[in-house]
């Protein structure tokens, strides 16, 4: 279908302020008599504060309030993420927040805090902690995970860990264990099992923007100015923490400096500045969050220890797969990266048995959380490599197995997860053959890896899977006397503009001029729908829906109140250029004088009247601009009949430097499955930033602990190392599927924003594997150190199944 | 943890007598910043907290590179980027003008000096997070017990403290014959960079000869001209090309004859102990060989020859003999 707005560029509004600097961030706004917090953290991977002193801090010159754990409701226990603790479960957990005339006086009257805290035993490697008698990382229990997994106790037998050795995953009790298809039967008509045993490093979100925050209170009211990268959805989590009603937080989200799922929702540490005002009488505070506490209070993805087994056919086909992953959950209630290992691997390599077991364990280090493709990234890091590996022992090409597997041509007969349901649409085998071609992948193939003096060259693929669309939220749009359209939004300003591109829609279903636009964002002052948090790859999806829905709520409005006013039924009109007219000629009413009459009717039309299915945040979005001009709120009860499959494939060619272990990125081209595109340039910059956050997970990042102390040895971007503009290449190639759309989405789109960091670090280790004859590290990062002693022929520093190290 | 420096008293010099005056005056409770990049994170930690700083960046005299007649003159507070974009240096001392280009990052480099590159604390990070190590004035090395992570540490010499220096430029001064020039008290001396820098066989508190106690100021660094327009050669292996330590970096100066045999040659490795390290095996094997793929063979043989790995950093081995090997290799070209 040719589009009049989607599927062109256009410039996002908040742009301009970004690059210009005006743009402000939480911790940039002041207010007369702000106050300033700094918090007092846990030096301890794990204790109990048995006693402290506040009263040399209250001699500090400036000093005005602490505010501890005593004074917030009581916490849930078991693995709830406190937002300050007197059992503190990772260093750097907030103990207690002190206010102050100014920050350094915030900081001295910390340091004057005496704190005396009883040491309780740790854990920072999850099987330490499954096994006979091992610690817990909270007092009664070592499981627990936020979906599906109450916290527990579980621990593994000594005959478990015997059996396995040390090199081996030892394999026992599991919350989560699912099955499809006879595995046994299909193992044994393989012509090639592979099994090996893997880690995925944690590694930190590491968002430039630190999760500063902000609030005062006016008249019953809390106004927060949060680093979140969802609007709408951030508001219950943060009136949740505050123990308030969600219509009672005003929450400021108008920019955010990164979040890459870390800030997909409220956090414990935003409600602080909020508490911390209340006990003040609603006085302005603001909490600076300096890098090394958002190391420490910020999130991180979740590492894997795992097993998998592979069954292939001769010709490539995966006949089954077996799955164990144990998950570093943290010491809260994590995310469920481990289990979406099991749907990645069942979507991305359609296994006709299958069989998946999961165990998310806590451990005393910082809290993990949902990170860019959270399961599936990992689960295509350890697989592409397996599937390079599987193919040269079949003499296959490596893009030739894939082919075999991967769904493809709308995905028709593709299939989900444990109970192998089906999913929207799927072009992965299309991105294979397209990427492929657009890569010159088969000349660049054509005589295996290249050694040219000390390095070689070698091209690798990757593929990834995320789900990417959800249904039930609301649109709010709204056209005013002027005849201009204002799009109501409440995903956030994550950096993606998806905030635009999604509202795009609204302007395609009523034939608007994008110029007569204008996005009504930046959380509560925006009145803003009930959206869905703006988590990368789902945002496109859903919230196209919700401004679909809206938008032909306003359609309809439109044509009824044309109707109305010149005579006839609302068949009998419809729009163009921005005015309702007769399809037999003559009449028509401009949208301008619509909105006049819209509010001289009131009623359904001008807001005053409200479906009553909406979520309340949308009724009260909808209610404080009714009577402003033709207001249309609707709920997104379209049809969905799947999981939507956010997938994407990558082409990669590096060169691996065999004396000094470096991985140059010589070429990339990152290929996802979008359906409709809605914004080629934004588009395009996903699938480069994609890349770029890909090579930094495949090759430098990880979490290092010391096991004896838990002391985190990163807390600082050069001790993290993502990836600098001077580690990638100049040119990262970006494109997209073409001629694919989603039947499920009103316009065919679809998120690609997770999968294409999956696809792109997977491909480079997957390149690693090919330059090294199909060796496979069975870990992540492959850092410098693990190909020197790889290729001089000796043992890695780290055993196995080791985590957490260098 | 806390991004908020203690309250001190800011002073900016602006003549080096006046620099000179105040360190004898406040002796070790002043702190002298250059760039300030190594400074200002002690500070924002609270791990340092002096009650003097003092912000040598207006004295001119510190500034700039010059000509000499027997040597290059580099002020201490000569930014990274006035050094890699030098044309006097560059066709001196190419390896320089390369080590320069390749410590921290562009934006980094255009306001970090190369005094203070050559003088910033050792980056090891049990140290940084205030632990009280031996270097930090306490009794013991937390990372070398059998579970520490030490992939970022040495290889030789550890004696107590098993830090490296940090510093990409160290390496090229000591193959340079660099001499660093200290005020103390309105008087200067020179030190090589042999003693320059300085171990915890020395005083583990310290990495170069500048005394803080005894007031001392790095004003100079002069490098004489007996290596300048030889073959020079600058590697650093890091994890990334920017904003990173090195795992192992490498240093040579070397004359070859016109028949390609190697008269001399000087070469030394960074970031394998607590000073640059010469390699004194490799420079006896080569004189007077000619570069060659057997001679490479005896170079990675040679080159760490004594090393004791810890735990997590046996890769330094074979990274350090093929770094060398590199470098003299490049003589060939």
């Amino acid at each position: 279908m040719a589009y009049k707005i989607l599927g062109k560029d256009h410039t996002p509004p908040d742009i301009e302020a970004k690059v210009t600097g005006r743009a402000r961030y939480a911790e940039d706004f002041r207010a007369d008599g702000m106050v300033f917090v700094k918090l007092l953290s846990s030096p301890m991977p794990h204790a109990r504060v048995t006693n402290i002193d506040t009263s040399k801090a209250k001699k500090v010159p400036g000093f005005i309030a602490v505010l501890d754990a005593s004074e917030l409701k009581p916490s849930k226990g078991g693995a709830a993420h406190e937002i300050l603790s007197n059992n503190p479960a990772f260093v750097g957990q907030p103990i207690l927040a002190v206010a102050a005339e100014t920050e350094q006086a915030a900081a001295d009257a910390v340091e004057a805090i005496e704190l005396d805290l009883e040491p309780l035993p740790f854990v920072i490697d999850p099987l330490d902690s499954l096994k006979p008698g091992g610690p817990n990382a909270i007092v009664g229990g070592n499981v627990a995970n936020r979906r599906g997994v109450d916290f527990q106790e579980i621990k593994w037998s000594g005959k478990d860990f015997a059996l396995a050795g040390e090199d081996r995953l030892p394999m026992g009790k599991t919350p989560i264990d699912w099955q499809f298809g006879d595995l046994e039967a299909k193992f044994k008509e393989s012509a090639l099992v592979l099994e090996e045993s893997f880690v995925s490093s944690a590694h930190a979100h590491h968002a430039l923007e630190p999760r500063s925050a902000a609030a005062y209170w006016e008249n019953g009211k809390v106004h927060v100015w949060g680093s979140t990268q969802s609007s709408s959805f951030a508001v219950p989590s943060l009136a949740g923490y505050l123990g308030m009603k969600p219509q009672d937080v005003v929450l400021i989200s108008e920019f955010c400096g990164g979040g890459f799922g870390g800030k997909g929702y409220s956090y414990p540490v935003m409600a602080i500045p909020a508490l911390m005002s209340k006990k003040l009488g609603g006085r302005p505070v603001m909490m600076r969050i300096s890098r090394a506490e958002e190391y420490y209070n910020g999130s991180a993805r979740a590492g894997f220890q795992g097993w998998v087994k592979v069954g292939f056919g001769a010709d490539g086909r995966v006949k089954a797969i077996d799955a164990f992953v144990v998950q570093d959950n943290g010491s809260t209630g994590g995310f469920w990266d481990f289990q979406n290992f099991g749907d990645a691997s069942s979507v991305v390599f359609q296994p006709e048995a299958m069989r998946y077991r999961g165990i998310p364990v806590l451990t005393n280090t910082p809290p993990k959380g949902p990170q860019r493709g959270p399961g599936e990234n990992q689960t295509a890091n350890i697989m592409e490599p397996l599937m390079t590996k599987a193919a040269l022992k079949l003499g296959l090409d490596p893009l030739q197995l894939r082919m075999v597997n991967s769904p493809g041509g709308g995905g028709e007969g593709a299939k989900i997860g444990a109970k192998q349901t089906p999913i929207t649409s799927a072009y992965l085998k299309d991105a294979l053959a397209q990427g492929a071609k657009l890569f010159n992948y088969e000349e660049r193939r054509k005589n295996g890896p290249q050694r040219i003096g000390n390095k070689i060259r070698a091209v690798g693929i990757g593929q990834c899977y995320h789900s990417a669309g959800a249904k039930g939220f609301d649109g709010l749009v709204r056209i005013t006397t002027d005849g201009v359209l204002h799009i109501h939004t409440g995903v956030g300003n994550l950096g993606t503009y998806s905030y635009m591109d999604t509202s795009k829609v609204a302007a395609e279903i009523l034939g608007y001029d994008w110029n007569r636009c204008v996005i009504e964002r930046g959380g509560s002052p925006a009145n803003m729908p009930w959206n869905l948090g703006q988590f990368g790859s789902n945002t496109s999806f859903t919230m196209t829906r919700t401004n679909y829905v809206a938008a032909t709520a306003a359609k309809d409005l439109l044509l009824d109140i044309a109707a109305q006013s010149l005579g006839g039924s609302p068949n009998d009109y419809e729009l163009a250029n921005e005015t309702v007219v007769a399809k037999a000629g003559g009449k028509s009413m401009s949208f301008a004088e619509c909105a006049k009459k819209a509010i001289e009717l009131g009623g359904k039309y001008d807001g005053h009247t409200l479906d009553e299915d909406l979520n309340p945040m949308t009724k009260a979005s909808a209610t404080a601009v009714a009577g402003t001009g033709l207001v249309a709120a609707a709920k997104d009860k379209l049809p969905l009949g799947g999981t939507v499959a956010g997938l994407a494939a990558a082409f990669i060619e590096i060169e691996l430097d065999t004396e000094t272990g470096r991985v140059e990125v010589v070429d990339y081209l990152g290929i996802p499955d979008v359906g409709t595109v809605l914004h080629p340039k934004g588009l395009a910059a996903q699938v480069r930033s994609a890349a770029v956050m890909g090579f930094g997970a495949a090759g430098t990042e990880r979490l290092v602990y010391d096991p004896e102390y838990g002391r985190p040895g990163v807390r600082g971007l050069y001790q993290a190392k993502p990836p600098s503009y001077l580690d990638v290449p100049a040119n990262i190639g970006a494109s997209y599927v073409e001629g694919a759309i989603d039947p499920h989405n009103p316009v065919g789109a679809k998120g690609m924003g997770e999968p294409v960091m999956g696809a792109a670090s997977s491909a480079y280790l997957d390149a690693i594997t090919v330059a090294l004859d199909g060796h496979v590290f069975n870990r992540v990062p492959v850092v410098a150190d693990m190909i020197i002693n790889h290729l001089n022929n000796q043992p890695q520093s780290h055993k196995p199944l080791q985590v957490n190290c260098q | 943890m806390t991004d908020m420096m203690h309250a001190f008293e800011l002073i900016q010099p602006q003549t080096l007598d006046e620099a000179s005056d105040l360190l004898k005056k406040h002796k070790e409770d002043a702190w002298v910043i250059a760039g300030g990049k190594d400074s200002l994170d002690w500070f924002k930690d609270r791990v340092k907290r002096p009650e003097i700083v003092l912000d040598i960046a207006q004295i001119k005299e510190l500034h700039g590179i010059s000509d000499q007649g027997d040597h290059i003159a580099i002020g201490a507070m000569t930014t990274l980027t006035e050094i890699a974009e030098s044309a006097l240096i560059k066709e001196a001392f190419p390896a320089l003008a390369s080590a320069a280009s390749r410590i921290a990052s562009p934006q980094i480099r255009n306001v970090g000096t190369i005094g203070g590159n050559i003088c910033q604390d050792t980056r090891c990070s049990y140290y940084r997070d205030g632990f009280p190590c031996y270097r930090a004035g306490g009794n013991t090395c937390y990372a070398n017990t059998p579970t520490a992570m030490n992939r970022e540490h040495t290889l030789f010499e550890a004696k107590r403290c098993v830090a490296v220096t940090p510093s990409d430029a160290a390496p090229v001064l000591s193959v340079l014959d660099a001499e660093m020039v200290i005020a103390r008290g309105g008087k200067v001396r020179s030190v090589k960079a042999a003693e320059f820098f300085v171990g915890p066989e020395i005083d583990i508190e310290r990495m170069t000869a500048v005394e803080r106690d005894k007031g001392d100021l790095l004003v100079q660094i002069k490098i004489p001209k007996t290596w300048a327009g030889s073959k020079q050669y600058f590697e650093k292996a890091a994890d990334r090309q920017a904003w990173d330590f090195a795992l192992v970096n490498v240093a040579m100066a070397a004359k070859v004859a016109s028949d390609g045999t190697i008269e001399k040659l000087q070469i030394a490795c960074g970031a394998v102990q607590c000073t640059p390290r010469r390699l004194s095996n490799v420079e006896d094997l080569v004189v007077g060989e000619k570069p060659s793929d057997d001679l490479g063979v005896l170079i990675e043989r040679v080159a760490s020859q004594g090393a004791k790995p810890l735990n997590y950093n046996h890769f330094k081995i074979p990274l350090m003999g093929k770094l060398a090997r590199r470098a003299v290799g490049s003589l060939s070209a």
